[in-house]
């Protein structure tokens, strides 16, 4: 066993892992964060994207010893200070853009770094970069609603497809 | 997946060290390997990351114009970084996996790899690279030997890729979308001695040139000059997605594409 150190949502935290122990696996099984969701658990689903050092990546395929010392970024983090909502959730709930919600932890996260890196994405920008997020429900058509809302632009001209 | 142990060196020389203990692994980004471990196709003693070494990160122009890549630069970061040195490189990058993967995933991981379906092989054959080792130089057309198969011996490290730049190029991807990998990928690149064309995900033997195409185009670069040619589809890849004939097709359809779009 090795320790491994890092800020998670901003608290100091560490733990004793194996050189297998995954990201997703130390957030959800030492740090009892389980809105990382682990879906398909070969990187394909983005389930399980959070922000390491400010970058979405796929938790279930990076070694939580490689996350020593960095800042990690989950679902948990994401609402306000006060508990409520941010924008990007808040327009997911106010779009339905989830269904059964499996997929939305993931979905959120990289809806996070997308916007801040392009904050005011056309409809076709955000269905490329969600290429590595998948719905189960097929519920795209929302999430891509809810991204446009989330930020700051007309969501009701995106005809369904 | 196996336990193993971890290292994450801050040198080249630590992490050689690190890679002569038996049955240790060179870890890049993980984007293959870790999958592999969890299907436990490997069963490494020790992985030795790649990620914590400052000099194998970032993109520079030597002093020949040629674009140097750090070893465990992020396709994400290639994307970005070269993206005004050599456009059609930094394109290629920034179509492989999605965004999560290609902040993690590493040019040397991708080439080491040499997965038969892979961007990066491509490219690098495509432009005539020099990988650069802990020990040597390879060029790019001895370095890559077939599916899964490199240049590199146990523990060699890629500590850079080194891209000539040509006058045009371009890399046209007919996506499989389930694995994000390419059915077929064409690197096309245009030098004023010549034209490289380096086919991935076709072959049965990995990333190749197609040297019919590049004497063709070099006599004549246009698309018209490719009308006569054909890929015998024996050696090609044949699968569910794609069988043996399809892909020979794709491969004149993709590099007439490339032609096209660096007219």
């Amino acid at each position: 066993m090795t320790q491994v150190s890092m800020t998670v949502n901003g608290k100091s935290v560490s733990g004793d892992v194996e050189g297998r122990t995954l990201l997703s696996s130390f957030l959800r099984e030492h740090l009892s964060l389980t809105g990382t969701h682990v879906g398909c658990d070969t990187a394909q689903c983005g389930a399980c994207v959070v922000h390491v050092n400010g970058e979405a990546v796929k938790s279930c395929n990076m070694l939580a010893l490689e996350a020593d010392g960095s800042d990690v970024g989950t679902i948990e983090g994401q609402a306000n200070e006060d508990g409520s909502l941010n924008v990007i959730q808040q327009a997911f709930q106010d779009h339905h853009g989830l269904q059964c919600g499996f997929c939305t932890p993931g979905m959120v996260m990289s809806t996070a770094a997308l916007l801040k890196d392009n904050p005011r994405p056309t409809e076709a920008e955000i269905r490329k970069y969600l290429e590595g997020n998948l719905c189960r429900c097929t519920g795209y058509h929302n999430i891509v609603k809810s991204i446009m809302a989330a930020s700051g632009q007309d969501a009701s001209s995106i005809a369904a497809e | 997946m196996y336990n193993f142990e971890f290292e994450k060196p801050s040198t080249i020389a630590d992490a050689v060290a690190a890679l002569g203990v038996e049955d240790a692994q060179a870890l890049g980004g993980g984007q293959t390997l870790i999958p592999t471990l969890k299907q436990r196709l490997a069963a490494p003693s020790s992985l030795v990351s790649l990620s914590g070494i400052a000099e194998l990160q970032g993109v520079c122009i030597e002093d020949d114009g040629s674009v140097a890549i750090g070893g465990a630069t992020t396709h994400a970061t290639v994307a970005h970084e070269a993206a005004s040195s050599y456009p059609a490189l930094a394109a290629l990058a920034g179509q492989i996996g999605d965004p999560a993967v290609r902040n993690r995933g590493t040019i040397g991981g991708s080439i080491a790899n040499n997965d038969p379906a892979a961007c990066y092989p491509a490219g690098a054959l495509g432009s005539g690279a020099t990988i650069v080792t802990d020990k040597r130089q390879i060029g790019a057309d001895d370095f890559f030997q077939g599916m899964f198969t490199t240049a590199l011996e146990e523990g060699e490290i890629i500590t850079s890729v080194r891209f000539p730049v040509p006058l045009a190029a371009s890399y046209q991807k007919f996506l499989q979308p389930a694995s994000r990998f390419a059915l077929v990928g064409v690197y096309l690149a245009r030098f004023s001695d010549g034209v490289r064309v380096a086919v991935t995900g076709a072959s049965e033997d990995g990333v190749f040139r197609w040297s019919e195409a590049e004497q063709a185009l070099t006599k004549e670069f246009r698309p018209d000059a490719l009308m006569d040619l054909q890929i015998n589809p024996m050696n090609m890849i044949g699968d569910l997605h794609g069988s043996k004939a399809y892909r020979a097709h794709l491969v004149g359809v993709m590099t007439k594409r490339a032609v096209e779009a660096t007219l």
